[in-house]
């Protein structure tokens, strides 16, 4: 368009030749940054992969001391005083628990079943071990499962979680964001309940029960309660599992209540009847010898034929043969 | 006090009530204490139900279905014996469904402004609605198909927000709170533990639910409080029943609605706010089956052209002093004598053919439903209902679909009913194995049932763990597990596994093993156990089920025959 007049319009002539050049410019940026991001997310392209795993070292196995026992039987009425006295044996809570600690009591809560139906272990045991712990200075000790049923209705019903908390430990219900994706070595990766990998110490304080599976459920099957996910996968190979995740576990400590034994429809139970009171705590630093010594005692089967006993031996994570193995009895 | 400030009073009671019925849906959760319970584990509040025990509907149809009120639903009386007196109150003042559609009404539309808006709230015919779908309900229920469930106020309200939204916003919640702890920041850090610490007894679960038909009832849901923004509580005007009911009720209310039309400028403000559509304006009748007595029209009135009469006068047109029937034009120019009219309708004009074609439609329900083969003849194996329900026809004639049970169970192991149950039984609870399994302790979903449905048993009657039970007694039993030998990893892949029988919680277990020889795939012979049921042992609990690995569809499953509450669904001969 031709301008009408002379002076007044040539302004206007270059604001309007400005602007269109600067919607040039604009529109250019605009082009540049839309391919810009178009090739950043072109590069980003590739097939979604797992997360990587977190990894873990093994805790190391207390040093063994030749002038205290490796396992100490005893028997008698009051389960407080039953795992006072076999503590006391073992050397004194000093030798496990350092003043400072952070440590993980696991017991097994896995059923929602009453102290009486001995599916769970004995909620006295576990509270007289936290106190114990508590006495000597730890920072926090913490008691959780990962419980089968219900964890609510299991912590409640079994008598632990209120229990436990009178004598001031941490109760933590094993909730999902409590998972960490930890790669466990031969087992592969699997959710693990945090506190097993941050405790400075860990104490199993399992209950001794029938389970048709392995035979029976003692120290190292417990350890199936620290992770999640899909586990029951971990029954097509029990045995080799339990080891594997025995190995990963490392207990300073290992208390086996047998107060009350569930001897046969383990390990849920459910009948008084399937439960026999043998008043007796199995303790010791030998998770292997801790079994075989329960499975003989209880249900007077030959370790040799359970089958996680001996790859546990061939591991070196312990001793089979109880003949080898400095035990005491002690009666309260 | 003046009558203008009862609009906040109301306010102010909407507020209470939602909020007290937040906190008993919140309740209605096993959550709390970690104390010791070797008994039976009960809900810390007491009547977890409330609102639906006084509902005025559900015991109506509970009476008329059941020909008996259970337990609790006595509350009720203390909702309609004062509606007899006062009107349709509850909807004004305690409804939480109804406070709801309420603030939905509040928010601004296109599609309600000004005049539109004036014109929206006079009262239209279809408000008649709700009244023949009561008739319908009523009468149905009298043949015993509990169809008013599906359509009660409060049962809607506790079902969508159990099933979609609170589930939804647990989900979002937890995302949010995830996302601040990955960030590894510590102000952010401690903000998410702030919140979660606040919000843990309230709106976070302990397990993220999840739902069958979340989705369907959250949209149906969000539809009706959509709806709102066209018609200010369109719900509560056209279609809720128990609206309806309290309306019928209120027909000798003795609080009534008087008009002055010489005081009155035709502003036609009282209309802007009106909740109910009963018009409140003068020259027309008032609609007293129609007022959710929410006080709004007093409240906005600039003047006094309305108030409310408590006890009524009988005469809702008032003249003022100085005025003579047969005197000119008031100071508005509109003539002093009002034609004779009737003042107020007390009752909903219904036409009497469309209430005879509800009753029929109502009566015809039940035939058609149980001719079908969809009541036991053509028996659904995954009809698995909850322990302690009754027998199919009585569960039918009770179940108000209210969603509390499916609220309430610890495993999330309920679920609202599709097809299991035929048409007549939508949203009633079915139990699904694969979600969850039925906990052998729990009593909890017949606590809360309001109409006994699911009657109330305690840990000894269930009679799962001997160790909980009288000697002899028998288990109440949901149904049976079955063995799909094809898929079951000892029967056909040579592989050990058994995770079925370490789960089963009966002693002596209803899951046995037989040790078998198998060849595997080297063509070597290996032993494994093999297990099988036991179906007088097998209660049906689903805990076989929910633990199986093979995950997408079970090598073993529950189906109801066998259930203890048929005579009939039954495998084994009955001994006595």
């Amino acid at each position: 368009m031709m301008p009408s007049k002379g002076a007044e319009t040539d302004p206007s002539n270059r604001r309007n030749a400005l602007m269109k050049l600067a919607r040039l410019g604009g529109l250019t940026g605009l082009g540049a940054a839309t391919a810009g991001l178009s090739v950043w997310l072109n590069a980003r392209s590739k097939h979604p992969e797992e997360n990587e795993a977190a990894s873990f070292e093994p805790r190391r196995n207390l040093p063994p001391d030749p002038n205290l026992p490796e396992m100490v039987i005893a028997q008698g009425e009051d389960p407080r005083l039953l795992v006072r006295k076999s503590l006391e044996k073992l050397g004194g809570i000093r030798r496990f628990v350092a003043q400072g600690d952070v440590i993980l009591i696991k017991p097994n809560i896995g059923w929602d079943r009453t102290p009486e139906q001995a599916a769970n272990t004995n909620p006295q045991v576990v509270a007289e071990m936290v106190r114990l712990c508590r006495e000597v200075g730890a920072r926090k000790v913490i008691v959780t499962d990962v419980s089968c049923n219900d964890p609510r209705r299991c912590f409640r019903r079994s008598g632990i979680a209120e229990a436990a908390s009178a004598e001031g430990a941490e109760v933590i219900l094993p909730e999902d964001r409590y998972f960490k994706r930890v790669n466990l070595r031969s087992l592969g990766t699997w959710p693990v309940l945090e506190p097993i990998l941050t405790a400075d110490k860990v104490i199993n304080i399992p209950v001794a029960k029938h389970h048709s599976l392995p035979g029976v459920t003692l120290g190292m099957k417990n350890w199936l309660g620290i992770v999640g996910g899909p586990r029951v996968w971990l029954h097509q190979d029990i045995h080799t599992s339990v080891v594997d995740l025995a190995e990963f576990a490392r207990p300073t400590l290992t208390i086996i209540d047998a107060y009350r034994v569930l001897m046969r429809n383990g390990p849920t139970g459910g009948s008084l009847s399937d439960v026999e009171a043998k008043k007796t705590l199995i303790a010791g630093t030998d998770p292997v010898a801790l079994d075989a010594y329960a499975v003989k005692t209880f249900w007077n089967v030959d370790p040799r034929t359970l089958r996680y006993l001996k790859i546990a031996e061939d591991r070196g994570l312990g001793k089979m043969n109880l003949e080898q193995v400095r035990l005491q009895k002690v009666t309260v | 006090m003046s009558q203008s400030k009862l609009p906040k009073l109301r306010r102010l009671a909407q507020i209470v009530f939602l909020v007290l019925f937040f906190v008993h849906l919140f309740n209605t959760e096993f959550r709390g204490s970690l104390k010791a319970a070797t008994g039976d584990i009960r809900l810390p509040i007491p009547y977890p139900a409330i609102f639906l025990l006084s509902d005025p509907l559900v015991a109506v149809c509970n009476a008329l279905g059941s020909r008996a009120l259970y337990r609790g639903l006595l509350w009720s009386l203390t909702i309609l014996l004062p509606t007899l007196f006062l009107g349709r109150f509850f909807c004004g003042w305690i409804c939480p469904l109804g406070t709801l559609h309420h603030f939905f009404s509040h928010l601004k539309s296109e599609k309600k402004r000004g005049q539109r808006l004036i014109e929206s709230n006079r009262y239209k015919t279809w408000q008649a609605t709700k009244y023949y779908i009561l008739a319908v309900l009523l009468v149905s229920s009298l043949f015993g198909v509990l169809m008013p469930g599906l359509m009660d106020p409060i049962s809607l309200l506790i079902r969508s927000l159990t099933v979609s939204v609170l589930p939804g916003l647990n989900l979002a919640f937890n995302a949010v709170l995830d996302s601040l702890y990955r960030t590894n920041s510590g102000v952010l850090g401690f903000v998410a533990h702030a919140l979660q610490f606040l919000l843990n007894a309230t709106l976070l679960s302990y397990k993220q639910p999840h739902f069958r038909q979340g989705f369907l009832l959250g949209v149906i849901f969000i539809t009706l409080l959509a709806l709102n923004l066209r018609v200010t509580r369109f719900w509560c005007r056209a279609l809720c029943p128990l609206g309806a009911l309290l309306g019928l009720a209120s027909r000798w209310s003795i609080l009534g609605m008087e008009k002055c039309a010489s005081d009155c400028d035709d502003c036609r403000r009282c209309l802007l706010h009106c909740q109910g559509g009963d018009d409140p304006i003068p020259g027309v009748p008032w609609r007293k089956a129609e007022c959710h007595l929410c006080f709004n029209c007093v409240g906005d009135c600039p003047k006094t052209g309305v108030r409310f009469k408590f006890p009524d006068t009988g005469r809702a047109e008032r003249r003022s002093a100085n005025s003579n029937a047969n005197a000119g034009p008031n100071a508005n120019g509109r003539p002093n004598a009002v034609r004779p009219y009737e003042t107020t309708l007390i009752g909903p004009q219904l036409q009497r053919r469309k209430v005879l074609a509800s009753v029929a439609a109502g009566a015809a329900l039940l035939p058609m439903f149980r001719s079908t083969t969809a009541f036991g003849v053509e028996h659904s194996p995954r009809l698995i209902r909850p322990p302690g329900s009754l027998d199919e026809a009585d569960f039918l004639a009770r179940c108000i679909r209210c969603g509390e049970c499916l609220k309430v169970c610890p495993n999330n192991a309920l679920h609202p009913a599709l097809t299991e149950a035929g048409l007549e039984g939508l949203w009633s609870p079915v139990l699904a194995p694969r979600v969850g399994y039925c906990e052998p302790s729990c009593t909890l979903c017949g606590q809360v049932c309001p109409t006994g449905a699911i009657w109330e048993i305690t840990q000894a009657e269930k009679a799962w763990l001997p160790a909980a039970s009288r000697p002899g007694a028998k288990p109440i039993r949901l149904g049976t597990a079955f063995y799909d030998q094809g898929r079951c990893l000892p029967w056909s892949m040579a592989t050990e596994c058994i995770v079925c029988e370490e789960w089963c919680p009966t002693s002596p277990k209803a899951i046995y093993l037989v040790t078998a020889q198998v060849v595997d795939t080297q063509g070597k012979v290996k032993q494994v156990r093999q297990p099988h049921v036991d179906p007088n042992r097998c209660v049906g609990c689903g805990a076989c089920e929910f633990a199986c690995p093979v995950k997408d569809r079970a090598a073993v499953y529950v189906t109801s025959i066998g259930e203890s509450r048929s005579r009939t669904h039954q495998i084994l001969l009955q001994k006595a």
